[in-house]
């Protein structure tokens, strides 16, 4: 029952996590696409805020991310409760002490269109991004931004707009405005130390 | 003057007229109840109640297969609404968006009474901080997405408890809105028939229904392309039933067509091929009756079988006929009788054997044939000689009996032969013996493997549990098998804690007792409390009390609201859950909790569970094992019954014949075809089944009846051109009976014809080479 719209907000993080990842940055599109579909992965540390309007102060998270292309993606949360998101292939877990979700992506066409979508920024497909967004670049090389804007109207129930900004090569942060007004920012760090 | 009949036909015509009065007022089945088992253990009787009157029984599983997935989905919906409003189904449920907003509305607005964390300590001031923190906690996870919008009615998170509780990874998935399979390929309904599973006609009809109402909306939508896929034990209950049916006649028809044939072709009279089948109709007739009289009913199965006594018991009247004929009478019945005599008599002890089957359906044609063979016999041996006319002939057929002798000469010079197939057919046996035996109870069923696989595919796409462990609980009403399912719940919990357990499904999560549900609410506080309580709660979160006054209104309405019933649950998909695990039977109330293995490769271990329940009355079930054991107890009685049935055959004989070296002679080609046909069935890739065993039982009883022919003390039938003809005939008859079965896609019946019908071929023909050379 719920788990369809649980399906629908997982993969709404899932956008913020996937278009999070470090990733080459370009210029104009087809650069930015080339460069990204370069990407072999990386770990970086991040922090989201969460601006919820019934809260007084937003809920911050924090942990670490971990990107394999083309397809494997880990999300683990540490703060403020331990949590496991992984995308692998056409499957999506998530792990949170006891209780372990499971989705397979091919069961939820919308969700899939969703993924796709995001795997496109990942990938830098830009045919399977513009299937379900519409994309505009903005800003120089070393201060870009890249706004998907849902085409599609089941996404588009969900999240009014998908900001993504870098530097150069390195994605810093990724804005995600729902569609009820609140909103969720995610600043991401690189973590190629490790 | 009339003249009397003589008084056996007389009391031959009483018998009949009373047999056919009891026929005619016997009560035809042809439901499932021959393939279930007559007395069995407590688990048993679960499986067959559930197979029979459970809802498992009303449930049918529907698939929408072709046309775009868009288009399944339409369908899907047009169907549910049309189905619904027919009426002639409980339930039709097929995951759409109003059902799914239904079942979430009564969870959501029961949840106070529902949430397994409404405790009195849930709601103390350090309750409530520790709830509300954890929600907040959890809104930052995608997870905590669902509860964002609930939040300012349910800060403690009830509802989320609810849905952790649910077993996500079950559920079936969903495309353009409705259930669909895995792989997307199918729209899936599930529907509950009104009518129980035991009322086959009334099944039958919603089946019919079901495929009328999508035929007409697959038209009218223009989807020609959709195909429709129904599953389900009414499914495999109406299925079989039909199959059965059509079996009986078409099986029975065409038999006796064939054997009818024969006869004309070689009697070339109307009157011989009349009188030749009067003792099998008076046999049938009195099969039936008996089997009336015996059982209470007559199963569909016992009358395709009939075909088989239609080719044994015209064996009689063909030496009758064959053998006497330009002979005196008087010369034949002492010349052949007491031969034929054994020979039904081996027959008999035959199928006596299968008398005491656990198995129904074996037990009536054991009976039906006993009754048949032995009137059969006797209305040839008494009755016939009155009816035969003055001056009656056949056509000789001596001639063919010439021919064949000399075939049958040649035959016996090839004995050698023998014990090269007989050791061919044991290396056979033994390199096959690995996976000679069917394993599982699945090969007596009558459901066609196709009917099976369909049905587990649409299971697996609906996520329904597997059922193979399963805790059972007995109750005198339902608030006591709920209360008791509770208790059992929580030393299932302990066991899901410690890893030992995946999961375990119980009606009590959708229908707390009536106890836990009052404990729930008088465990919530007034609102005034409530909202003092919350001030403080809330005093170091980001959440603000004056934000939740929703949430005030719901709990004050909580404390008030009625209990949650089943007649609550109507309409939604929890009623299912909650109506397939709590039974009401004529003895008292059943729960069934199916538990789930731990994840991973961890098995379930049946001892830690059994520890678990250990001091509570829940017994825990394994229902693989149980079938299993099932089929292995009817195995080890049909090998001991078939044993004891060929062991009675060869004492009968051994009294009969006296001499070791004539049994001998009689046993040989009998126990070589056996050992042919078994490796002949294991060549041929068939894994041999309780029936086949049956059959190489009636081989022994039947093939005798030809080999005790060639061992006649007097005369061996190569010198006797005609009794060599009748006994091809004979056996070209039988084999034709039981050929017949062969070809029936019921499974008891086509086992025991592809045994016995080569069986007894093999045995004549054996049975001839080792026909002694008469000195000349």
């Amino acid at each position: 029952m719920t788990a369809h719209r649980l399906a629908r907000t997982f993969t709404f993080a899932l956008a913020l996590l996937l278009a999070a990842t470090p990733a080459l940055a370009a210029w104009d599109i087809p650069q930015l696409m080339t460069e990204l579909a370069r990407n072999q992965g990386g770990r970086a540390l991040f922090t989201e805020k969460k601006y919820i309007a019934l809260l007084d102060k937003p809920v911050v998270s924090s942990g670490e991310m971990r990107y394999v292309a083309p397809d494997y993606l880990e999300k683990r949360t540490l703060k403020p409760r331990a949590e496991t998101m992984i995308l692998d292939r056409d499957q999506i877990s998530l792990e949170r002490g006891k209780q372990k979700f499971t989705l397979r992506l091919r069961e939820q066409p919308e969700v899939l269109a969703f993924v796709a979508s995001i795997r496109g920024t990942l990938s830098g497909d830009r045919a399977a991004l513009e299937q379900n967004y519409a994309l505009f670049l903005s800003g120089n090389r070393d201060n870009w931004t890249l706004n998907l804007s849902p085409s599609n109207p089941r996404i588009a129930e969900l999240v009014t707009r998908i900001t993504i900004g870098g530097s150069r090569q390195q994605v810093r942060s990724v804005e995600y405005l729902q569609a009820d007004g609140d909103r969720a920012v995610m600043s991401i760090e690189p973590d190629d130390a490790r | 003057m009339m003249r009397l009949p003589a008084r056996p036909v007389l009391l031959w015509l009483i018998g009949l007229a009373l047999c056919a009065g009891i026929a005619l007022r016997a009560n035809y089945t042809a439901d499932m109840s021959a393939f279930l088992p007559r007395s069995p253990t407590p688990a048993q009787q679960l499986l067959v109640d559930q197979l029979t009157e459970g809802v498992l029984s009303r449930l049918l599983l529907v698939g929408i297969e072709g046309a775009s997935p868009e288009a399944r989905a339409d369908l899907s919906r047009q169907l549910a609404k049309r189905l619904d409003e027919g009426g002639l189904f409980l339930s039709v449920r097929n995951g759409d968006a109003a059902t799914l907003a239904r079942d979430r509305e009564l969870l959501f607005t029961h949840r106070y009474l529902l949430s397994p964390a409404v405790s009195p300590g849930r709601f103390t001031t350090e309750g409530l901080h520790d709830a509300v923190e954890a929600s907040i906690d959890l809104l930052a996870s995608p997870a905590g997405m669902v509860l964002k919008g609930l939040l300012s009615h349910d800060p403690t998170g009830e509802m989320m408890e609810l849905i952790g509780s649910l077993d996500t990874s079950g559920s079936p998935a969903s495309q353009h809105g409705v259930w669909a399979s895995r792989d997307g390929r199918r729209a899936i309904l599930m529907l509950q028939t009104r009518a129980s599973g035991s009322d086959t006609d009334a099944q039958a009809a919603a089946i019919t229904r079901i495929r009328d109402d999508f035929a007409a909306l697959a038209r009218q939508a223009g989807h020609p392309e959709a195909r429709l896929l129904v599953s389900g034990a009414a499914v495999f209950a109406v299925n079989s039933r039909s199959a059965i049916e059509s079996e009986a006649v078409r099986l029975t028809t065409l038999s006796t067509a064939a054997v009818i044939s024969l006869l004309l072709l070689v009697y070339r009279s109307f009157t011989a091929v009349l009188l030749g089948l009067l003792p099998v109709a008076s046999g049938a007739l009195a099969g039936i009756a008996a089997v009336a009289l015996g059982f209470g009913g007559v199963h569909g199965l016992t009358i395709g079988f009939g075909t088989t006594l239609i080719g044994e018991a015209v064996d009689y009247t063909i030496y009758y006929f064959v053998q006497s004929d330009g002979k005196d009478e008087g010369s034949w019945m002492e010349r052949f009788w007491p031969t034929i005599r054994l020979g039904v008599l081996t027959s008999i002890f035959g199928f006596a054997s299968l008398l005491f089957s656990g198995f129904p359906g074996l037990a009536q044609l054991g009976l039906y044939s006993i009754a048949g063979l032995i009137t059969a016999a006797t209305v040839t041996r008494f009755v016939l000689p009155h009816l035969r006319p003055a001056g009656f002939r056949i056509r000789d057929i001596a001639p063919v009996g010439i021919a064949l002798s000399r075939f049958w000469n040649q035959l016996s010079r090839g004995r050698l032969v023998i014990p090269v197939l007989a050791i061919a057919a044991v290396v056979v046996l033994v390199t096959h013996r690995d996976h000679l035996w069917s394993a599982s109870l699945s090969g007596l069923s009558p459901v066609s493997a196709a009917d099976q696989a369909l049905d587990q595919s649409l299971r697996a796409d609906l996520g329904a549990p597997d059922l193979r462990y399963l805790v059972v609980l007995k109750a005198a009403d339902r608030e006591a098998a709920l209360r008791a399912a509770e208790a059992v719940g929580q030393r299932l919990d302990t066991l899901v804690r410690d890893g030992a357990l995946g999961g375990f499904e119980t009606p009590a999560r959708f229908l707390p007792s009536v106890a836990t549900q009052t404990a729930r609410q008088q465990s919530l506080p007034e609102r005034s409390e409530l909202a003092r309580r919350l001030d403080a709660a809330l005093a170091d979160l980001p959440l603000r009390p004056g934000k939740l006054s929703a949430f005030l209104d719901d709990v004050e309405a909580a404390r008030r609201q009625p209990l949650l019933t089943p007649e609550a649950l109507k309409h939604t998909t929890l009623a299912l859950a909650v109506d397939s695990l709590l039974l009401e039977r004529p003895q008292g109330w059943t729960v069934l909790l199916p538990l789930r293995a731990p994840a991973g490769d961890t098995p379930l271990d049946p001892l830690r569970i059994q520890a678990a329940l250990a001091g509570s009355d829940a017994l825990f079930v394994d229902i693989f094992g149980e079938s299993n054991r099932l089929y292995q107890t009817y195995l080890d009685e049909a090998i001991l019954l078939s044993l004891a049935g060929i062991l009675a055959i060869v004492v009968l004989m051994a009294v009969a014949l006296r001499r070791p070296a004539r049994l001998l002679r009689v046993m040989i080609p009998v126990v070589t075809a056996e050992l042919i046909v078994m490796a002949g069935l294991a060549l041929g890739g068939q894994a041999l089944t309780l029936l086949h065993l049956v059959g190489m039982l009636l081989i022994v009883a039947v093939g005798t009846n030809y080999a005790l022919f060639f061992d006649r003390a007097d005369s061996n039938p190569g010198d006797d051109p005609r009794t060599l003809a009748s006994l091809l005939l004979a056996n070209l008859a039988t084999v034709i009976g039981f050929g017949a079965l062969a070809f029936s896609p019921v499974p008891v019946l086509k086992a025991i014809g592809i045994t016995v019908g080569p069986g007894a071929v093999l045995t004549l023909m054996l049975s001839a080479m080792l026909v002694r050379r008469s000195p000349r």
